[in-house]
């Protein structure tokens, strides 16, 4: 099934082609990116290089907490990532961890019990990794919108408040919309994929020789499971930090 | 006393706001509030509602401290109307709906026509959209959502400023009544003819409230 995915060290360099254009066109338009360039390409080469030979080692021992523990790792590192760009607030990476963990393990779960994937480090992993990097991003993408509604909905928050409401009472609206835009990226993407973007998932199984057919069946899973981790990962990351917008006696304190 | 203020301090970026202010307001009084733009005026109802907190100093309301109520409820009863309030949601009736709402009230509807009425809007404005209102409308609809739970005191920042004068003298009318049926009122104004016109009126002046006669 693999002879005929092949790719040489030569047909690499020619790739890389592909990197040389990049920094052409930053020299050329004084874009200032080259170094960034060049460190992102070391940094994905080393990491891809590291981790290639981990999972290599991890498939190879075949042994379930190993496999369990690396999967760990991952939301770990989604959870690390997801607070250091969301402007570390205050238990930021615990808010994030518990997201995504919950939303990942929730929704591997609901596979593994029902027969669709097996709890083996092949599969494991990798789906993992997937689940948890567009929890990751959804809840970032939840975390930015609760913030900038804050922001522009100070005056109206401080009304509601006003009135006698509880920080819940005050912040409805704010959370729905905050929600609603963390998941419509997976919604909007479950809409075109095929037609525009063939996802790497089926790509992946289609170059490795599988039945298109066959491939299929596996990416409309991962629709379902990355809708099931995105909402539930942005429902759990907004309801446990929306309310350090608040202090204990129910002023609104937004950070600029 | 229902509201107290004792020795009162408010510090923001090392500027000191007030300044040991004390003032006991009665039941059932009407009390102005005037001083220049800066003085310290909405920060002071700002700290009878709660909104900011004391640098020193306590508040208390009918005799006891204002931390030891919790907050919505004591809002409910301390009732803060902003200065120039933008309203929120997308039409009149959710602002009018929301303090039955929060409180798990089935909405009043009598109520809020009679309310309505007062400040001479009629019935059917429910359901406009807050951006179709002009800028006195938008005024008369918070003041009346600030009504509807009967809070015992009413803050009130400015809430004829930028109104026309009728508008000015339907506002007043209705504070006048919630007045004569028993509620507390603290008015801030810059406006000359109600200061002229107020039974009770002390002036923010060097962080404290003060006696001008
Ligand atoms: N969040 C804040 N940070 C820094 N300074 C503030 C803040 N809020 C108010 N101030 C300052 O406190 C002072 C008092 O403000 P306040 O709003 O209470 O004045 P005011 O008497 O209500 O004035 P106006 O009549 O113009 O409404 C002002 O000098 C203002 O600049
Ligand atoms: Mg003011």
């Amino acid at each position: 099934m693999s002879s005929n995915l092949t790719v040489s060290n030569l047909s690499l360099v020619i790739a890389a082609l592909g990197m040389v254009l990049a920094i052409g066109i930053s020299t050329k338009e004084k874009l200032g990116l080259h170094k960034d360039i060049l460190y992102s390409v070391a940094r994905a080469i080393v990491q891809l290089t590291v981790v290639g030979y981990v999972l290599k080692g991890v498939f190879h021992v075949a042994n379930l907490w190993l496999t369990l523990a690396l999967s760990l790792i991952i939301i770990l590192n989604a959870s690390w990532n997801s607070y250091q760009r969301n402007g570390k607030q205050k238990r930021g990476f615990w808010y994030s961890f518990l997201a995504i963990f919950c939303s990942t393990t929730f929704t591997i779960g609901l596979l593994v019990l029902s027969g669709s994937i097996k709890p083996i480090a092949q599969q494991l992993v990798p789906i993992t990794g997937m689940v948890a990097s567009n929890s990751m991003v959804a809840i970032g993408l939840a975390f930015r919108a609760m913030r900038t509604q804050y922001q522009q909905q100070e005056q109206q928050v401080n009304e509601m408040l006003a009135l006698g409401a509880t920080a819940a009472q005050a912040s409805k609206g704010i959370l729905r919309e905050s929600i609603k835009t963390a998941m419509q990226p997976t919604i909007d993407s479950a809409k075109t994929v095929g037609l525009v973007a063939l996802p790497g998932m089926m790509s992946g199984l289609i170059f490795a020789g599988v039945d298109p057919v066959y491939a299929i069946k596996y990416q409309i899973m991962v629709v379902f499971m990355l809708l099931s981790a995105t909402s539930l990962g942005s429902v759990i990351a907004i309801y446990l930090s929306y309310r350090s917008y608040f202090t204990e006696r129910l002023q609104l304190k937004v950070p600029r | 006393m229902i509201i107290e203020a004792k020795d009162l301090d408010y510090q923001v970026d090392g500027r000191q706001i007030l300044h040991q202010l004390n003032l006991g307001v009665t039941k059932g009084d009407y009390l102005t509030i005037a001083g220049p733009s800066g003085s310290g005026k909405s920060t002071f109802l700002k700290l009878l509602a709660g909104f900011l907190t004391p640098s020193a100093g306590t508040i208390e309301f009918q005799g006891r401290a204002q931390e030891s109520y919790p907050i919505p409820a004591y809002r409910q009863q301390v009732s803060y109307c902003i200065q120039q309030p933008l309203l929120f949601g997308r039409t009149v009736q959710d602002n009018l709906a929301f303090p039955y709402a929060i409180t798990n009230q089935p909405v009043d509807t009598a109520r809020i026509n009679h309310l309505l009425k007062a400040v001479d809007l009629p019935p059917r404005y429910v359901e406009k959209g807050i951006t179709e209102l002009s800028g006195g409308e938008r005024q008369r609809v918070a003041l009346v959502r600030n009504l509807l739970l009967e809070p015992a005191v009413l803050l009130l920042d400015e809430v004829t400023t930028g109104l026309d004068e009728a508008s000015k003298q339907i506002v007043l009318h209705l504070l006048e009544t919630e007045h004569q049926r028993g509620k507390t009122l603290i008015k801030v104004t810059h406006d000359a003819e109600e200061i002229e016109a107020a039974g009770h009126l002390l002036h923010m002046k060097g962080g404290q409230l003060i006696n001008e006669q």
